[in-house]
């Protein structure tokens, strides 16, 4: 059976070879034009006047169009009807796209949309989270409350209290590929495009919007990405819609792609938070109480803000029993781009304030880090037959004591794994002799000081949106046993394909080389989710499975009924079919079963079971089960200089029972330091006046080949999934992203082996933040 | 616009000659002109290394380089270092060792990894790392990378003649 083998990806034998195509390499017909935008130069204000003469007087410029020039709907939103692919009379964001140009080539169309002359009224632009609040600038009314128990009675009853805040910067996406469409006019007006995009039924539906067309007349195309990572969830609309209506227009295929400036320019990015907090807990560190008030910054546009914030909400416990809790989260609109869909969706920030809390407790109290953690965790699972004498790891839980397993959301938490990966990796990464070392190395060391953390992840999986959670697919099998398949994930690199063929390989017991799978297409598998929430190989692969087992039927049943035996009794494996006392080739069973009139196409379809979610109160199942990983890093400082290194990380990650061990460790080793890469050296700058000074690699810092730890040791937790999931794996694209939190915060240990004081570091911890929180603790503070 | 200069460039060992403008970059040229797609533009700006190629023996960004300086020059690209089914050890390697996601930066990693282990055929983890700083990948965290370059030149120093026929000729794939 191929599923549970670390096979290599689908197409890395085209990527190797430079011949897996992207929307830029594919061949485009003579006449095809190119689309690019004028964009504003101001953060906010009222368009007075448009001067496009020098623009339309450009070589190369066949059109160009502003707002009134657009046949139909002007919006590219996901969600609220907000977002106007070009801006009508108010400009929201410097960069924000006011017309559009249509020219024979890329660069003549690149140039010419910087010839616009448009003259706007400016107001003062609303940039940061203190502007937003002062001006009440909001998404929804007002704050969005979830709490439970008595929170002010739990905190003035506490015997120890914290309280504090911390900025958390949002992240570039950085995909590769920059954003990229491409429109083909067909017959009867109807209108393929070919996108970049995680969505490709959004794009049918906003270009449908956009030409006045049902539907049906609309088909999307998505063989791959090159990256998006949540990126590519909305930000495709804007490019899509404008091929498709300039290719509706002049009659002409057109092709948009964003320049790297541009796309930084253009679209949105993590939503940047100020998580402030106030916690009440014991002398050995449990909470007794803890209030959190997150301050999302949204940007001009409601786009995926609202799941956003929610999801930040649902993850303010993180892996920690929190008694009385109260969550305030305000999702704020500033004069920036829409913030948007980045891995963990708003998990990560609301994680990072739990995880600053655990970590301030511990410095308080001068315990180890992750033993107040174990100390917080939710209770492991109950064993069967238990209630006699069991002890959960506290002096005081009586025999009967309720477990503490209930989520802020009222969500039971069952299959709770971090207690037993913890110690399991405290052993693996010599935690606690490592912890020693590391102070003995500060006592002995001034200038260069040592940090060393572990933090935990349990993430929810699902989309909060409970409907989102269905997926469609098409199998066909042909009659030389060749297996043609189709779902509605898309391929962003995440080797959702080669897993989902696997799964397909392994319903017929056939090589996985017997299995194409093609590219995403509305036109074969409709009304689909986007492929995010970590969710595309769970939803996808059972309803490929689903396809592959209707198929699997018939032929038994048509075997069966051939040789005299029960259709049970028909086994599909090793490339053949067998069944009591005869065995014949996959392709040979598929051949008699053509020859028979029997059907070998079929769709699959699944449904996510037992959710139920009330995002207004906060509460019920949104999840279907949570995925669990934790990590230790080490770090080192440079007091001089605030320049910082990581040394080591040991990962222990749930995958559930892997269906592509290598695929897993990759999701696993990439998720880290991109994390790590969010929580360190990567950041985002405005000037006042709104413009993002960051919008090249040459300023924004990825993390780099160097970067990574040198010892980085990544292990998969054994163990099935207990919901019922494909093959009882686990998603694995988002939850290993938080475990970069263990680098900032190895980061902030070290800094506070330089004094007395808390190092209250904000994020990213750049060199210049570790700089000034080695002062603020060498000071006391 | 109508300085139009006459360009000779030999691509993965075949010659080609048009005219261009001497501003036009080596990446459209290749890209546009030539169909030869598998170099990629990352960021425009010299930072990712997707447009990575080899020019007279050493790695160049092409985004950031005139055709006009490249004239007269020999240069491979991905395409001129293997094929799907004739893949180079360092090709093999990656997909093998799951040294790529989505595949973006391949190219460019694995045209700039020919180079290096020509440049180094024994280098240690941190020499690759050192070597390969030009280019950035956004999905693995580069551990399959490096270790995929490392496999490489482990099976290539086990094969005897293999230090010629890096970098140009096309070496059988290894199981
Ligand atoms: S495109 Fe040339 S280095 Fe990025
Ligand atoms: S594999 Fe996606 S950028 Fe490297």
């Amino acid at each position: 059976m191929s599923v549970g083998k670390p096979l290599p990806h689908d197409a890395a034998h085209l990527h190797v070879t430079g011949t897996a195509r992207y929307i830029d390499d594919m061949p485009l017909p003579a006449d095809t034009l190119h689309a690019a935008f004028g964009l504003s130069k101001v953060a906010a204000g009222c368009i007075t006047a448009m001067d496009l003469e020098k623009v339309r007087a450009a070589p190369g410029v066949v059109m160009v169009l502003v707002a009134a020039d657009l046949p139909f709907a002007n919006d590219v939103s996901p969600s609220a009807h907000d977002e106007p692919l070009l801006a009508t009379d108010t400009v929201h964001y410097m960069g924000q796209p006011l017309f559009l140009v249509l020219a024979t080539s890329h660069l003549a169309a690149r140039k010419a949309a910087r010839l616009g002359h448009v003259s706007v009224e400016e107001t003062k632009p609303i940039l940061t989270i203190d502007d937003a609040l002062a001006a009440d600038a909001r998404f929804e009314n007002g704050p969005v409350i979830w709490a439970r128990g008595d929170v002010e009675a739990a905190l003035s009853a506490a015997p120890n209290l914290i309280e504090g805040s911390m900025e958390i910067g949002g992240q570039e996406h950085f995909y590769l590929e920059g954003q990229a469409a491409l429109a083909l006019p067909q017959e009867n007006g109807d209108m393929d495009v070919m996108s970049s995009t995680q969505h490709p039924t959004e794009i049918q539906h906003k270009v449908a919007e956009g030409l006045g067309l049902p539907q049906h007349g609309v088909r999307v195309e998505t063989r791959r990405m090159g990256g998006a990572f949540g990126g590519k969830e909305s930000q495709g609309n804007a490019l899509a819609v404008a091929c498709a209506v300039g290719a509706h227009l002049t009659g002409r295929p057109v092709k948009m792609r964003y320049d790297r400036d541009d796309d930084m320019i253009i679209t949105g990015k993590r939503h940047d938070f100020r998580i402030a907090y106030r916690a009440g807990f014991d002398d050995s560190g449990m909470l007794t109480g803890v209030d959190f008030r997150q301050y999302a910054r949204c940007g001009w546009a409601q786009d995926l803000s609202l799941p956003v914030a929610d999801r930040a909400m649902l993850h303010a416990d993180n892996a920690y029993f929190l008694p009385h809790v109260r969550i305030e989260s305000h999702r704020l609109r500033t004069n920036t781009q829409s913030a948007t869909a980045f891995r963990g969706f708003g998990g990560p920030q609301g994680m990072v304030g739990i995880e600053r809390v655990m970590d301030q407790i511990a410095h308080k109290l001068g315990l180890d880090g992750a033993e107040v953690r174990r100390r917080n965790y939710y209770d492991a699972p109950q064993p069967t037959g238990a209630g006699t004498g069991h002890r959960y790891g506290r002096a005081h839980s009586p025999a009967q004591a309720q477990l503490r397993n209930l989520t802020p959301y009222g969500m039971k938490v069952q299959g709770f794994l971090l207690n037993d990966m913890t110690a399991d990796l405290i052993a693996r990464s010599d935690y606690i002799a490592r912890r020693a070392a590391v102070d003995r190395f500060n006592a002995e060391n001034e200038v260069l000081k040592k940090g060393l953390s572990l933090t935990p992840v349990k993430f929810g999986i699902s989309f909060t949106l409970s409907h989102l959670n269905q997926a469609g697919a098409l199998v066909h099998v042909y009659a030389d046993g060749s297996v043609r398949m189709n779902h509605g994930g898309t391929e962003m690199g995440q080797g959702l394909f080669q897993k989902v063929a696997q799964v397909a390989a392994s319903r017929f017991g056939i090589g996985v080389e017997a299995v194409r799978i093609t590219a995403t297409d509305t036109g074969k598998v409709p009304n689909t989710s986007a492929t995010a929430a970590s969710s595309g190989t769970d939803l996808n692969g059972m309803a490929v499975a689903a396809a592959c087992d209707t198929i699997r039927e018939r032929m038994s049943a048509h075997l069966a009924e051939a040789k005299g035996c029960a259709p049970e009794q028909v086994v599909f494996e090793g490339g053949n079919v067998r069944w009591p006392g005869g065995s014949i080739p996959f392709a040979e069973a598929a051949a008699r079963a053509y020859a028979a009139r029997i059907s070998l196409s079929a769709t699959g379809f699944y449904a996510t079971p037992g959710l139920s979610w009330d995002r207004q109160k906060g509460h019920g199942t949104p999840f279907f089960y949570f995925a669990h990983g934790v990590a230790v890093t080490e770090a080192v400082i440079d007091t001089l200089t605030g320049e910082n290194r990581l040394l080591r990380t040991d990962i222990l990650h749930d995958a559930g029972a892997s269906l592509n061990p290598a695929i897993d460790i990759g999701q696993i080793e990439g998720g880290y330091v991109q994390g790590a890469g969010w929580l360190t050296c990567e950041e985002l700058v405005w000037d006042n006046r709104g413009a993002l000074r960051t919008h090249a690699p040459s300023t924004y810092k990825i993390p780099a080949v160097s970067d990574p730890p040198p010892v980085f040791n990544v292990a998969l937790w054994p163990g099935a999934n207990r919901a019922d999931t494909i093959y009882r794996s686990k998603a694995v694209g988002e939850p290993p992203f938080m475990l970069g939190i263990s680098a900032f915060l190895a980061l902030s240990d070290a800094v506070a082996a330089c004094g007395a004081g808390y190092p209250a570091l904000d994020a990213p911890a750049t060199p210049e933040r570790i700089l000034a929180a080695v002062e603020r603790v060498r000071d006391g503070v | 616009m109508s300085n139009k200069m006459h360009i000779q460039l030999n691509v993965n060992g075949e010659a080609h000659e048009f005219l261009a403008e001497p501003r036009e970059l080596l990446i459209y040229a290749l890209r546009e002109r030539l169909n030869i797609t598998g170099p990629h533009v990352g960021c425009d700006t010299s930072h990712c290394g997707a447009c990575t190629v080899t020019l007279d023996g050493k790695s160049v960004k092409a985004c950031t380089m005139f055709v006009a300086q490249a004239n007269g020059a020999e240069i491979t690209t991905i395409e001129g270092i293997g094929s799907p089914d004739a893949l180079h050890v360092l090709q093999e390697s990656f997909r093998e060792h799951h040294g790529l996601q989505c595949g973006f930066c391949t190219p460019g990693m694995i045209t700039r990894a020919v180079k290096l282990l020509e440049e180094n055929p024994t280098p240690t983890e941190e020499e690759v790392r050192f070597g390969m700083a030009g280019n950035i990948c956004r999905c693995t965290g580069y551990q399959n990378i490096v270790k995929s370059i490392l496999a490489a030149a482990n099976e290539m120093n086990a094969q005897p003649s293999s230090s010629e026929a890096v970098g140009h000729n096309k070496v059988e794939a290894a199981e």
